[in-house]
């Protein structure tokens, strides 16, 4: 369950880089200067950076810090 | 000339950085080509958000955004601010984990051993190195662009003049990285690449804040561009087509699969130093991108009509044109700072060429590691030299963006589903992974014939596509600067053929052994 939600929620997240709604707007300006096809994207930064916590709390591969925690013998070499 | 010097101090403190990184190495290739998988947290982060970003990310989106607006951002920095750290959550935590486990430090390494076959190793690294050098070339026409351009003042009869050509530029910055890297391996290009971060994400907020104040009202400018039918779209995305946007999210797939990326993968000290790099990528990326993007656009107010080469130096037009010369000296040193990206990449071709050629085939076994880590700085000269030199040849015949998109990035991002699958699937198997090998070598060179053979159909921007073969419709067309299938960039049908033969082949194919799934999967 918790891995179809996050799957989701990549993909929600994916599906918003398309904003096609924006294509030929200008306005609304951020600051009076930072045009909306622009601003968004740079918000659209900052929600990758919390997918990313999200993801690493709840999909992290906790199976590989086992070979931190117990390194191998020797390498293949 | 003022600004030159303090590049060139810039350029002495990163050798310095090189030499004294070389103090604390051992006489291995291990510790040579990956530091010995010891890099810290903040090293890690900062050296592999630098590793990635080169003169391209920040001349040439600035060069790009001047010609197509705002959109650049999007179609470049933020779907890579997504894609980049989800393949290093899925893809670089994994890869790690066999560099620890089994002593890998190329990729090539990691598919000869998972699907138990030298000749696929070789065919991938063939492949690899054909789609690399154009990316260190670029680094070293960068540099030589950069620092020509930063040390350009205008004389007392009005003409400019650099005390950098760009042949002495780009030989200065290829001699001082080819130094630190020949002397400071993996240590000594990630701190330099974790110093380099640091020093282009503040002093490019600098530059950002400086040349707003001196332009006098950024909210001027945008209604100035806004109010001229020409300049208007600039701040819209009407000169990016939609199937181009979409195509452009498949680009970043790539990131993971240049082997510089990948090498810096095996680099980090525990798995765990992962974490904060995964989140705080996107945040990097809007730090040095978005200034980037919008300064590129506000240079189309200032330096109206460059052509598509000469638009790559606007960053730096508007620094000097609006700093004085101390401040242009040290905000160039950040600029040059994200240019300089080229140290990792020659190391990794080193890397490749010592671990998947010298020692795969005994070169270790007979020589010894010392000769090793000798053939690895042997290499890093020859490479630095010869992508000099053909970045003189280069000088005007391509723009920094579209040599990289065309040979490198599309490549590589079609490579993705190769890594993919011999990570996460049991069943993929060599004959898969050669097929879908080819598939990319094929359409990236068909790709690559069918721009060059069109050229003389190419629309002017602003006009309707041309089909490239009537009868075909619109399978095959030329944009001003691209080959699309059916609109889309090439990327896109390269990463879905890839995966296809990947599967299809592997699945009509014998299964890989059981014992090297056992070896690489928990049960």
């Amino acid at each position: 369950m918790k891995q179809a939600l996050l799957i989701l929620l990549i993909a929600a997240v994916y599906l918003a880089h398309h904003d096609f709604w924006n294509w030929t707007r200008i306005e609304p300006l951020l600051f009076g200067f930072l045009p909306v096809g622009l601003w968004y994207h740079g918000a659209y930064c900052l929600v990758a950076s919390a997918l990313m916590w999200l993801l690493v709390k709840f999909a992290w591969p906790k199976s590989l810090e086992e070979i931190e925690r117990n390194p191998p013998e020797g390498d293949a070499r | 000339m003022i600004p030159g010097i303090v590049v060139l101090i810039y350029l002495a403190v990163v050798l310095y950085i090189g030499i004294f990184a070389s103090r604390r190495g051992k006489p291995s290739g291990e510790d040579y080509f990956v530091a010995s998988r010891s890099l810290s947290q903040w090293v890690f982060l900062l050296a592999l958000f630098g590793t990635n970003m080169t003169a391209f990310a920040i001349l040439g989106s600035s060069g790009i955004a001047y010609h197509r607006g705002i959109g650049v951002f999007g179609l470049l920095a933020s779907s890579s601010a997504l894609v980049i750290p989800l393949t290093l959550l899925f893809i670089g935590t994994r890869l790690w984990a066999i560099g620890k486990k089994f002593g890998h430090m190329t990729q090539v390494q990691f598919f000869r051993d998972r699907w138990e076959c030298s000749a696929i190793g070789t065919v991938i690294f063939a492949l690899t190195i054909v789609m690399f050098i154009p990316y260190i070339i670029i680094g070293v026409m960068g540099g030589g662009q950069a620092l020509e351009a930063v040390s350009t003042t205008v004389g007392p009869d009005g003409e400019p003049r650099a005390f950098f050509s760009y042949e002495v530029g780009g030989a200065l910055v290829a001699l001082v990285i080819m130094s630190y890297v020949f002397l400071g391996g993996m240590r000594g290009t990630a701190w330099v690449n974790a110093f380099q971060t640091l020093l282009f994400l503040s002093f490019g907020t600098a530059a950002f804040i400086m040349i707003s104040r001196n332009l006098g009202g950024l909210d001027e400018i945008i209604s100035t561009l806004a109010a001229e039918p020409k300049t208007a779209p600039l701040l819209t995305r009407q000169r990016i087509p939609m199937a181009e946007f979409f195509s452009y999210t498949f680009i970043p797939l790539s990131s993971i699969m240049f082997p510089h990326m990948a090498i810096m993968c095996f680099t980090a000290e525990r798995v765990t130093h992962f974490k904060k790099t995964v989140v705080f990528y996107p945040i990097c990326m809007i730090l040095l991108w978005l200034p980037c993007v919008f300064l590129g656009v506000v240079a189309a107010s200032q330096f109206p009509g460059l052509r598509p080469g000469e638009s790559d130096d606007v960053l730096l037009r508007l620094l000097t044109a609006n700093t004085d010369v101390w401040l242009a000296g040290i905000l160039g040193a950040g600029i040059m700072a994200c240019v300089m990206a080229a140290d990792s990449q020659i190391l990794a071709m080193s890397t490749m060429w010592t671990e998947d050629v010298f020692a795969h085939y005994g070169g270790r076994k007979r020589f010894g590691p010392k000769t090793e880590v000798w053939t690895g700085r042997a290499f890093v000269v020859g490479v630095t030299v010869v992508a000099y030199l053909i970045a003189l040849q280069l000088k005007d015949n391509a723009s920094i963006f579209e040599l990289a998109i065309r040979f490198a990035f599309s490549g590589f991002a079609a490579m993705a589903p190769v890594m993919i699958a011999a990570l996460y699937w049991r069943r993929s198997n060599k004959w898969g992974a050669l097929a879908a090998t080819l598939w990319v070598a094929a359409t990236m060179f068909g790709s690559w014939y069918l721009y060059s053979t069109t050229q003389g159909i190419a629309p002017s921007p602003g006009q309707p596509m041309a089909q490239i073969f009537p009868a075909l419709g619109d399978l095959f067309l030329r944009s001003p600067t691209n080959v699309l299938v059916y609109g889309y960039l090439p990327v896109l049908p390269m990463c879905l053929g890839s995966a296809l033969w990947m599967f299809v082949v592997s699945l009509l194919t014998p299964a890989p052994s059981r014992a090297v799934v056992e070896r690489y999967f928990e049960k």
